[in-house]
C-alpha cells in the first residue's frame, strides 16, 4: 500500500483547499487558503513576513491542526503520506544547531529513518542512499566532518542530501537561498530542476522575490490568505505583488533615471529585502531617494536643451 | 582516635558503603546518559524544574500512605506537561512558565511540610541520604536503572533525532510526540531515583555536568555517552569516598567532583583548540 506513493509514475498532487489555522493562543496565521500543484514543478511561496508561509508549510506536513479546510497530498490525507516517506523538509540555516554533535554522514541517514526498523540500525541499503545522496550534492568527501566545519553553501546541501536520501516527492525548502553564494543558490537550482524532472513537487519558500522568476514554474502568493497561485510569469504582476506586500516593497522606476533621458521604455525594479544597487546604462549610479541629488535632475534637463540647440 | 584513617578498600567491608556505592553508580549512569540529551535538546532548565517540583508529590505521596517515588514522578511530569500547554496557550517563552510553575510547585511542596504531619526529614529530601540507603531501595534502584538505560539507549538515534530537528522527525512520521514524553518521562523517573541519593537540590547537577563535560570531549554523539558515563561514575565513586574521609555531604563532594572534572575538561578543550586552531574548522 505504501510504497505506491514511491514508485507512482502517476503524477504527484498537492491540494490546499480552503485552508484556515488558528493557533492555540488565538493568534489566525492562515484563512480561506486554496490552490494545487501536480508534479514535476517547482513553485515559489512567496509573501512578506508573517504572511502564513511557514504555518502553511506546517500544514503541509501536518504539524498544525486546520481549524477550516484541508491539505492533501495525491488525494489522501498528509499523513499517509508522511508515513509513505513521501515529504521531506529542508530546513532554514538558522533553524539548526550548527553545534550539534553529528557528521555529515549522521544527518544523511536521518533521512533514512523512516525507511529503518525499531532501532534504526543501517542497511545496505540504507548506506548506498546516503553515498549516492552525499555524491550527488558534492559532499562525499565531507562525509565524517562534524556539521559545524562545513561552508555555508556546504550546510545547506548537507539538509538538501537527506531529502534525497529520505526519497521525498514533495519537497519543501524554507529559504534555501540565505547565506549562500552565487555558485551554491545554482548549484541547488540545477539538483532542483532534475528532481521537477523525475516528478516531485517542489515548493520554495523565500522572500527573495527575485530568484523566483529565474527558477520558478509556479508561484504562490501569499498574505494571509492565497492572494494569487499559477505560473509564475501571470503572477508576478506589479499589481498582484503589491498588493501582497502593501508598503513593504522598495520601489525603482526607471521611466526617470537621474543622470540619463530615456527612449520611453520604462523599467521597474521591486524588492522587499535588500536595496537594490542599480547601475544605468554608461554605468552610472542611479539614486531612487535624490534628496540632496536634486540638482542631477536639473543638469540633466541642461544637458538635453543644449545637446537640442 | 580519628575514625577515618582505615585506607579506601577497607571501606568496601562496609554495608552501608557497598550500597551507596551500588546506588551512586546506577544514578550516575543513568542520569549521564540522560544528561546527553538534555544538554542538547536545551532542557537543562527543565530538568531544574522537574527536581524541585517533585516535592509536594513527595509530601502528598506520604501524607495519603502512597509510596514516594509515584507521587514525585506524578509531581515532576505534572511540571512538565503542564508548563508545556501554558506555554501553548499564551505569548510567554518556555523557561518563563517552567520558573513559574516549579518554584511555585516547589513553595507548595514547602507549605505542605510544614503543615501536615509526615515522617519524612526535608534535609534528606533536599540533600539526599545516600549513606542511608535501604536493601529494597537498592534493588529499586538498581531495576529502574537497567529499564531506563535499556529503554534511552535502544531508542537513542530516535531520541537523537528528537533534539537535532524535531520537524524532521514528524516529517518521517515517527512517533515524535511519545519520543518528547518518554523523554519527559525518563527524565522524571531518573530524578526521582537520584532523589535518594543526591536530594533534589543536586539532583540537576548529574543531569547537566556529565554530558556537558563529554560535550568537550567529542564531536561524537555515541563517544559523548561513554564518556559521559565514565565522568559520572568516576565522580560518583570518588564522591562517595571523599564525603567518608572529610565527613561531607555526600551529594555535595559527588557534584564538586564533576564540577572539577568539568573544568579540567575546559582547560584541556581550550588548549587543544589553541594547539590545532583552525586546523579544521571552514570559515
Amino acid at each position: 500500500m505504501t510504497t505506491s506513493f514511491h514508485h507512482s509514475t502517476g503524477d504527484l498532487r498537492l491540494e490546499v483547499s480552503g485552508l484556515g489555522v488558528v493557533y492555540a493562543n488565538g493568534h489566525r496565521a492562515l484563512s480561506g487558503a486554496s490552490f494545487s500543484l501536480t508534479g514535476g514543478t517547482i513553485c515559489g511561496l512567496v509573501g512578506p513576513n508573517g504572511s502564513g508561509k511557514s504555518t502553511l508549510f506546517k500544514s503541509m506536513m501536518g504539524f498544525v491542526r486546520p481549524s477550516a479546510g484541508v491539505v492533501t497530498i495525491n488525494g489522501g490525507p498528509v499523513r499517509e503520506a508522511l508515513k509513505a516517506q513521501v515529504v521531506a523538509y529542508v530546513p532554514q540555516a538558522e533553524e539548526v544547531d550548527w553545534d550539534f554533535p553529528v557528521s555529515v554522514w549522521d544527518v544523511v541517514l536521518m533521512g533514512r529513518y523512516g525507511a529503518m526498523n525499531f532501532l534504526r540500525r543501517a542497511r545496505l541499503s540504507d548506506r548506498l542512499a546516503v553515498e549516492e545522496s552525499l555524491r550527488r550534492v558534492s559532499l562525499w568527501e565531507f562525509r565524517d566532518r562534524q556539521i559545524g566545519e562545513l561552508s555555508g553553501g556546504q550546510k545547506k546541501r548537507v539538509f538538501l542530501a537527506r531529502a534525497l536520501a529520505q526519497g521525498g516527492r514533495l519537497i519543501l525548502l524554507d529559504e534555501p537561498f540565505t547565506g549562500v553564494d552565487v555558485q551554491t543558490e545554482e548549484a541547488i537550482i540545477v539538483l532542483l530542476r532534475e528532481l521537477r524532472t523525475s516528478g516531485c513537487i517542489i515548493v520554495v519558500s523565500t522572500h527573495n522575490l527575485g530568484s523566483v522568476p529565474e527558477f520558478c514554474d509556479q508561484a504562490v502568493l501569499l498574505n494571509k490568505t492565497v492572494l494569487a497561485c499559477g505560473p509564475t510569469a501571470s503572477v508576478f504582476t506589479e499589481q498582484n505583488l503589491t498588493a501582497a506586500f502593501g508598503g513593504v516593497l522598495r520601489h525603482f522606476h526607471f521611466e526617470r533615471s537621474t543622470i540619463q533621458s530615456h527612449d520611453g521604455r520604462s523599467v521597474k525594479i521591486m524588492t522587499d529585502d535588500e536595496r537594490p544597487l542599480v547601475f544605468g546604462k554608461d554605468g552610472h549610479l542611479e539614486y531612487k531617494d535624490r534628496e540632496g541629488r536634486e540638482s542631477l535632475i536639473d543638469e540633466r534637463r541642461r544637458r538635453e536643451t543644449e545637446a537640442e540647440r | 582516635m580519628n575514625l577515618y584513617t582505615e585506607p579506601w578498600w577497607e571501606l568496601f567491608g562496609y554495608e552501608f558503603m557497598r550500597e551507596a556505592l551500588v546506588v551512586g553508580v546506577v544514578v550516575a549512569a543513568m542520569a549521564a546518559v540522560l544528561s546527553c540529551f538534555l544538554i542538547l535538546k536545551g532542557w537543562s532548565l527543565m530538568g531544574d524544574a522537574v527536581s524541585h517540583a517533585v516535592l509536594p508529590g513527595i509530601v502528598l505521596a506520604s501524607m495519603l500512605g502512597l509510596p514516594l517515588a509515584v507521587g514525585a514522578f506524578v509531581a515532576g511530569l505534572g511540571c512538565a506537561v503542564a508548563s508545556g500547554f501554558v506555554k501553548r496557550h499564551s505569548r510567554l517563552k518556555e523557561d518563563t512558565v517552567l520558573g513559574v510553575i516549579f518554584t511555585g510547585m516547589f513553595g507548595l511542596g514547602l507549605v505542605l511540610y510544614s503543615k501536615a504531619p509526615t515522617v519524612l526529614h526535608l534535609d534528606h529530601i533536599l540533600f539526599g541520604n545516600i549513606l542511608g540507603v535501604s536493601r529494597a531501595q537498592v534493588w529499586q534502584t538498581a531495576l529502574i536503572g537497567v529499564g531506563v538505560l535499556s529503554v534511552v539507549l535502544a531508542r537513542r538515534r530516535d531520541l537523537l533525532l528528537l533534539c537535532f530537528d524535531e520537524r524532521h522527525a514528524r516529517a518521517l512520521a515517527l512517533p515524535a510526540t511519545a519520543l518528547h514524553y518518554l523523554l519527559l518521562s525518563v527524565l522524571a523517573l531518573v530524578i526521582v531515583v537520584s532523589l535518594q541519593a543526591v536530594g533534589l537540590l543536586l539532583v540537576v547537577a548529574m543531569l547537566i555536568t556529565p554530558g556537558a563535560t563529554a560535550r568537550l570531549w567529542t564531536d561524537s554523539f555515541d563517544w559523548m555517552l561513554v564518556v559521559a558515563v565514565v565522568v559520572a561514575v568516576v565522580s560518583s565513586v570518588s564522591g562517595i569516598f571523599i564525603s567518608y574521609y572529610v565527613s561531607g555531604s555526600t551529594a555535595a563532594c559527588v557534584v564538586l567532583v564533576q564540577a572539577a572534572i568539568f573544568l579540567l575538561s575546559l582547560m584541556g578543550s581550550r588548549w587543544r583548540a589553541r594547539r590545532f586552531r583552525g586546523a579544521r574548522r571552514v570559515p
